[in-house]
């Protein structure tokens, strides 16, 4: 079981990494949430996997480590408030600059580039 | 001694009583300006006699003790004599000031400035702590770029401020990691301790760094070359500050500096050559540049420059009397220079030019001035019977009793007479030139003598010359001694200070000097002609150049890193972190620990694949955003499936109800948002980005499959154990929010307010482009809120209210809590706005959402303040078991008020973000329909 957790941990990690490389900012804001997710069950793992034990007393012989889950429920709730934030950030982005990118402003490709001081000359 | 305390303290306080009495005429001003340093000068002399009789006052009081700094003031010997420079000439240059500034200038940000200068320059010089010294330092420093930029309408008073700022400034810096060092070395801050212990430094490894470091600080301060050039360009103060702190205070500050840890620090080779050859280059330098000068205050600077080179060449040679020759020296100096100055302030003011190019027979036009000047010029040449022949005398003395160079000693002698040759020569320039030498040329103002009591501080500074040139030891023979006395923190000396010690060596130095410098000033037209083929190269505008390269060279190197584009950063920050977290894994010998594994089953394959496919799907259809939005929230979806798997039911709550407040505020986003992400990234971006996310994916992995199989050792035992009987609580997780880290928790609930907060500042003012159709270019359903979802909505609303409700009340003992509640309670209110729209809700719930995240934040933290009235520390909870007929046994504690605050700070927050931006569709849209 730990391994294909940690697959998928892996997995989502990596995606969202990816999806927060790229250039516009919807991407971005959609890479940050797999990121969260995977954030939060990595931290939420370092108290160990455990099947029907849920830190409740007297509902189950042993329990699984509350610490990590106290932690997760605050930082999911935290995390909210931060993909509000970006994405809130990026429609203003988009209303003061009128356009989507990170930067603010479309990068010109090479060719634009030296089309355009072509043209000046 | 609460007296010593005092003197600096008035004088503080005096820096407010010129910005309280600027309203009044320039004259009360001035004279209330000065009461407080008058007192305070008043006081030091009360302390004088039993200073010169060897007394040493000490005061200390505690600051940081644990970094041994202390509040800590001495007045000895060294420390009166400065005292007395810096009140007396303070108080004289106040007077002044007064006639010299006109009326448009703010005489009372000049005096302020001028008294918090005299506050910085008295700490340096009384000041029993290193650190403290370092502090007042930088101070003079701050208060003297206030001064020079006085005039900041001016360019080149702002740049010689500046430059001399960035000099001294930096130097200061050096001077501090000296001092710290300094201070390490001997185990204590306290001046006393560090002077005493000289053996215990010269002997330390750390020694040759400490003193370079020292020297570096005093040596920009005194403007010594090659830091020298600073001073020139200070000339742009007004000339009061010229005389003050650029001849007599501040630039005496370094000299101070070298004196005060003349007993720590002085006594080696390497001491004596950097000092006496740094002293020795500066004081030639100096009087070479001085020579060549057309600006009055000019030539006035580059001696001063000389004049401070030669106290530094003093301190360097390294016998005793050359200290007790430095120390006279700064006397003479600081008399015969600040009147000089104030004499070419006069000339300047009543003439209305200061090159001497045109200056020419102003004797006619102010004979009195004149004479005041010359006077005060023969002290700087040397004539005898004025001051600077006797410290000349034992200049030229000290020179011949000197070994310092070996068997090229005899160099400095000769060279010691060569600047007294260039002293003499433009002392004789400033006085012929001004005062005689033909008829004056082009003077914008009629010459004419000054009033009355401008020429007052001259005339005193001017009769002190005299008398100390004529009376040396009855005037400041005791105040020398004791000066002396305590700068070497040992016996003095025997020295006499008689004018006449018969025909010797000194003696024809000193004919040789005076003849040599009239010779010199004579043939000055040869000089001028051969000095005239270098090309000119002002330090003002090498020094900005230079400053301007390094900012441009700073500003390229940033640029390597920082061009603006977020990609790169991100890119730069992941190859970071690959580096950073691969390398400890290279030291893991095997991957998986030795826990055993849970085995795995039908369910968690089924959960994992799914998991995987909607995370990949995400990625490849990333540009079509909605797909996109689609497949993430299957992700959130197995993630809260995860939860509950695991044993976590309060995290799979959380999880469930966040995912449904996501994707309905990712939904209203993307309604602004483009529908589509253009294809724009090269392959070899694609490549690269895809490498760097598949190692950090594999990194995260391998490193949390290594944690899992490895056993736990947990600290949780502890709040298993104490949960229900300290929190009166069975769900841990819960009692752990509310109670054992309730102060984390309220910080977490702080920056989900602040963070809702900024969203709606975010948000007002958002102009946004509305699209009136989806991306097919079909318009949107004219049914806005269809009856069905309107219908159910409305009755849905009482039924989603009391399960959170519940949620929240059994949140203690059972999954749930103020968290789970307030998300629960958010999304029952969010269907109703997207059943009926913004303005229908409006009408109904009369809800301030900003209100109710303050409120939140408040009942928290006042539920924490509570447990002080109860004699507890903050956030100690309370609880117990009541009794009600109907309902039975049920418990009450403090912890469901701190939940309370928890759940609205959530309602408020999750509501303001998301209630505001489906505003923005409302508002916008109502618009669009009138236009139609």
């Amino acid at each position: 079981m730990e391994g294909i957790y940690a697959f998928c941990v892996g997995l989502m990690t990596a995606c969202g990494i990816f999806l927060t490389l790229r250039g516009r900012t919807f991407s971005v804001v959609v890479g940050l949430t797999l990121l969260s997710y995977a954030v939060n069950l990595f931290l939420f793992a370092s108290g160990r996997l455990k099947l029907d034990g849920a830190a409740v007393l007297g509902m189950s012989e042993e329990y699984g480590d509350p610490l990590p889950q106290a932690l997760v429920l605050t930082a999911i709730v935290i995390g909210f408030a931060m993909t509000a934030f970006a994405v809130i950030l990026a429609m203003r982005a988009r209303a003061d600059l009128g356009n989507d990118h990170v930067d603010g402003r479309i990068p010109q490709t090479k060719e634009q580039v030296r089309q355009k001081s072509g043209g000046q000359r | 001694m609460n007296t010593l305390l005092c003197i600096p303290l008035l004088v503080l306080l005096g820096t407010l009583v010129p910005l309280c009495s600027t309203r009044y005429s320039r004259t009360a001003c001035a004279f209330l300006t000065a009461a407080l340093p008058a007192i305070a000068l008043f006081l030091m002399l009360q302390l004088a006699p039993a200073v010169l009789d060897g007394q040493r006052f000490q005061t200390s009081l505690a600051w940081v003790p644990s970094l041994g700094l202390n509040l800590a003031f001495r007045l000895d010997g060294l420390t009166l004599l400065f005292s007395i420079l810096i009140l007396g000439i303070g108080l004289l240059v106040i007077l002044y000031a007064r006639y010299y500034l006109s009326n448009n200038d703010n005489i009372g940000k000049f005096f302020c400035y001028l008294i918090l200068f005299m506050f910085a320059m008295l700490g340096v010089v009384m000041s029993d702590n290193l650190i403290q010294i370092w502090v007042f330092w930088e101070l003079t420093s701050i208060s003297s770029f206030l001064l020079i930029s006085f005039w900041s309408s001016k360019s080149e008073a702002r740049k010689g401020a500046r430059m001399a700022l960035t000099i001294t400034g930096a130097g200061g810096l050096f001077l501090l990691a000296g001092l710290l060092m300094l201070g390490n070395v001997v185990g204590s801050f306290d001046l006393q301790t560090v002077l005493d212990s000289g053996d215990l430094i010269r002997a330390h490894s750390a020694y040759p760094v400490i003193t370079v470091l020292i020297l570096v600080g005093a040596f920009t301060k005194s403007a010594q070359f090659p830091f020298h050039f600073w001073l020139p360009n200070a000339m742009a103060a007004p000339t009061p500050v010229s005389s003050y702190l650029h001849s007599a205070t501040m630039v005496k500050a370094g000299i101070f500096l070298m004196a005060r840890f003349y007993p720590s620090l002085a006594g080696t080779d390497l001491w004596f050559l950097i000092v006496s050859m740094t002293g020795l280059a500066t004081f030639l330098l100096g009087g070479y540049l001085a020579l060549f000068q057309h600006d009055l205050k000019g030539l006035l600077a580059n001696s001063t420059i000389s004049h401070l080179g030669l106290i530094t060449l003093l301190l360097g040679m390294g016998s005793d009397l050359a200290l007790v020759a430095a120390i006279f020296h700064i006397i003479n100096h600081a008399t015969f220079k600040a009147s000089l100055f104030m004499a070419a302030g006069i000339i300047d003011h009543e003439s209305g030019s200061r090159d001497m190019r045109q200056l020419n027979g102003l004797w006619k036009y102010m004979p009195y001035t004149a004479t005041l000047a010359m006077v005060a010029s023969s002290a700087m040449a040397g004539v005898p019977l004025l001051n600077g022949f006797l410290s000349k005398e034992m200049f030229f003395n000290e020179t011949l009793h000197q070994d310092s160079l070996g068997s090229l000693s005899w160099m400095v002698p000769v060279m010691a007479t060569l600047g007294g040759v260039l002293s003499v020569a433009y002392s004789t320039r400033f006085v012929h030139d001004v005062f005689f030498n033909g008829e004056p040329i082009n003077l914008p103002k009629t010459p004419h003598e000054p009033p009355r009591y401008m020429r007052v501080p001259v005339e005193i500074l001017v009769a002190l010359c005299l008398l100390v040139g004529i009376f040396p030891g009855w005037i400041v023979g005791d105040l020398l001694y004791s000066a002396s006395f305590s700068a070497l923190n040992a016996p003095v000396p025997e020295y006499s200070l008689a004018i006449w010690h018969g025909f010797n060596i000194p003696l024809l130095m000193s004919v040789i000097a005076l003849l040599g410098g009239l010779f010199v000033y004579y043939n000055r037209q040869h000089l001028f002609k051969f000095q005239a083929q270098f090309p000119s190269n002002d330090p003002k505008i090498l020094f900005e150049r230079a400053i301007q390269q390094l900012v441009a060279k700073a500003a390229w190197f940033i640029g390597l890193f920082e061009n603006g584009s977020l990609q790169r950063y991100m890119y730069f920050l992941f190859m970071f972190t690959i580096i950073v977290s691969a390398y400890p894994l290279l030291d893991l010998d095997t991957t998986a620990g030795r826990r055993p594994e849970i085995p795995l089953d039908a369910l968690s394959i089924t959960g994992a694949v799914l998991l995987s496919i909607a995370s990949l799907a995400t990625v490849i259809w990333h540009r079509r955003r909605m797909v996109a939005l689609l497949t993430v929230s299957v992700v959130g979806l197995i993630v809260t499936l995860a939860f509950v798997r695991f044993s976590a039911p309060d995290l799979a709550l959380t999880q469930l109800s966040v995912e449904v407040v996501t994707m309905i505020l990712l939904m209203l986003a993307l309604f602004f948002l483009p529908q589509k992400t253009p294809k724009e990234s090269s392959p070899r971006r694609v490549v690269r980005d895809l490498g760097i996310s598949a190692m950090i994916g594999g990194i995260v992995g391998t490193v949390i499959y290594a944690l899992m199989t490895r056993p736990l050792d947990t600290i949780s035992d502890f709040f298993t154990e104490n949960s229900k009987t300290g929190g009166g609580g069975t769900n841990v997780v819960n009692v752990i929010l509310v109670d054992f880290r309730g102060f984390d928790t309220l910080g977490e609930i702080t920056v989900l307010g602040i963070a809702a907060l900024g969203i709606f500042k975010l948000i007002a003012r958002m102009r946004l482009y509305m699209p009136s159709s989806n991306e097919q270019g079909r318009p949107w359903s004219s049914d806005r809120h269809p009856l069905m979802l309107a219908v159910v909505s409305q009755s849905l609303l009482p039924l989603a209210l009391l399960v959170s409700a519940y949620i929240f009340l059994r949140g203690h003992n059972m999954p749930g809590g103020g968290f789970i509640a307030g998300l629960i309670t958010s999304v029952a209110v969010i269907q109703l706005y997207v059943a009926h729209g913004v303005d229908w809700i409006k009408d109904r719930l009369k809800l301030d959402y900003q209100i109710m995240i303050g409120s939140g934040i408040g009942i928290a933290a006042l539920t924490g303040l509570g447990s002080w009235f109860f004699g507890r520390p903050f956030l100690t909870s309370w609880f117990d078991y009541f009794y009600l007929p109907v309902i039975g046994k049920f418990e009450l504690a403090s912890a469901m008020l701190f939940d309370l605050g928890v759940y609205l700070t959530v309602v408020g927050a999750t509501m303001l973000i998301l209630a505001n931006l489906g505003q923005l569709t409302t508002s916008e849209r109502a618009v669009f329909e009138e236009e139609e």
